[in-house]
């Protein structure tokens, strides 16, 4: 993204801001990415073209365009406390990954349509499980080396 | 019509995939012989897009929802030019991971609008 994230930016607090978009970094920022205007784009259509159809697989596809978008943004934003909302993130949504996947399968009737994470998100090739376990371990990484620089 | 070049830009988008992926793998940057990969793939979806809104405007119409398709047609179109620019300013092997990963996610986008179109039958 435009962001000069190769040049380290130095913050009040005095060391360089530490970035988080860039090397393997930038993978991920560009999975997001695409996963943000992917969910982002579906729920739109759908709340706006029929959103009396499923409500709740609608309301929590635009939830999870949410929590992609601010990973998104902490990302490319860097810094620690960009990789603690980060990381937060990532956790919740391996959670609602997990969670709506399980609803989805016990309760069918309750999702007369799809969700980004239905069936751990089996329509995007499991992507959605994977993202934020990866996610989860590129941030923890991230602090180890800060800590150790 | 449609059909044909749908085939053509998800076959080329994996080429451009699997030679991107073996940059990455060879712990390579992408260079100017991808970037040219990049033009084509990225030149054949905007042919894709602009033959699609023609035939949209002469009034044929996809199976399954038009603002559907028409959506996804701009995503398809964006896809490998975003993440060849993200590669620009990310000189190491990510930067050609990530456009590997743009590529299969093009290619993925185009068997959706096969489906969507209604693939074969127009």
């Amino acid at each position: 993204m435009p962001e000069t994230t190769r040049t380290p930016q130095p913050t009040e607090a005095g060391p360089a801001r530490r970035s988080l978009g860039t090397g393997p970094g930038r993978l991920l920022v560009a999975l997001y990415g695409i996963f943000t205007v992917a969910a982002a784009s579906r729920s739109l259509y759908q709340l706006l073209a029929q959103f009396d159809r499923a409500p709740l697989a609608y309301g929590l596809s635009a939830g999870s365009a949410l929590v992609y978008g601010f990973i998104t943004f902490s990302l490319v934003r860097g810094g620690e406390g960009a990789r603690r909302a980060a990381f937060a993130c990532c956790a919740l949504e391996l959670l609602g990954v997990f969670g709506i996947g399980t609803w989805t399968l016990l309760d069918p009737s309750a999702f007369p349509d799809a969700t980004v994470w239905s069936d751990y998100g089996m329509g995007y090739l499991f992507i959605p499980v994977f993202l934020p376990v990866t996610g989860l371990l590129w941030l923890r990484r991230s602090r180890t080396e800060r800590t150790t620089a | 019509m449609i059909d044909a070049l749908t085939i053509a830009v998800a076959v080329t988008a994996l080429a451009l995939a699997a030679w991107c992926g073996f940059a990455a793998f060879r712990d390579q940057p992408t260079k100017d012989w991808h970037f040219i990969g990049m033009g084509l793939v990225s030149l054949l979806g905007i042919v894709q897009l602009v033959i699609a809104v023609v035939q949209l405007s002469r009034g044929v119409s996809p199976d399954k929802g038009t603002a559907l398709f028409v959506s996804y047609l701009l995503g398809a179109a964006a896809c490998v030019p975003a993440t060849g620019f993200m590669s620009l300013s990310e000189r190491t092997r990510w930067g050609s991971a990530t456009v590997a990963a743009g590529a299969v996610v093009l290619a993925v986008l185009e068997v959706r609008l096969f489906d969507i179109w209604g693939g074969g039958s127009a």
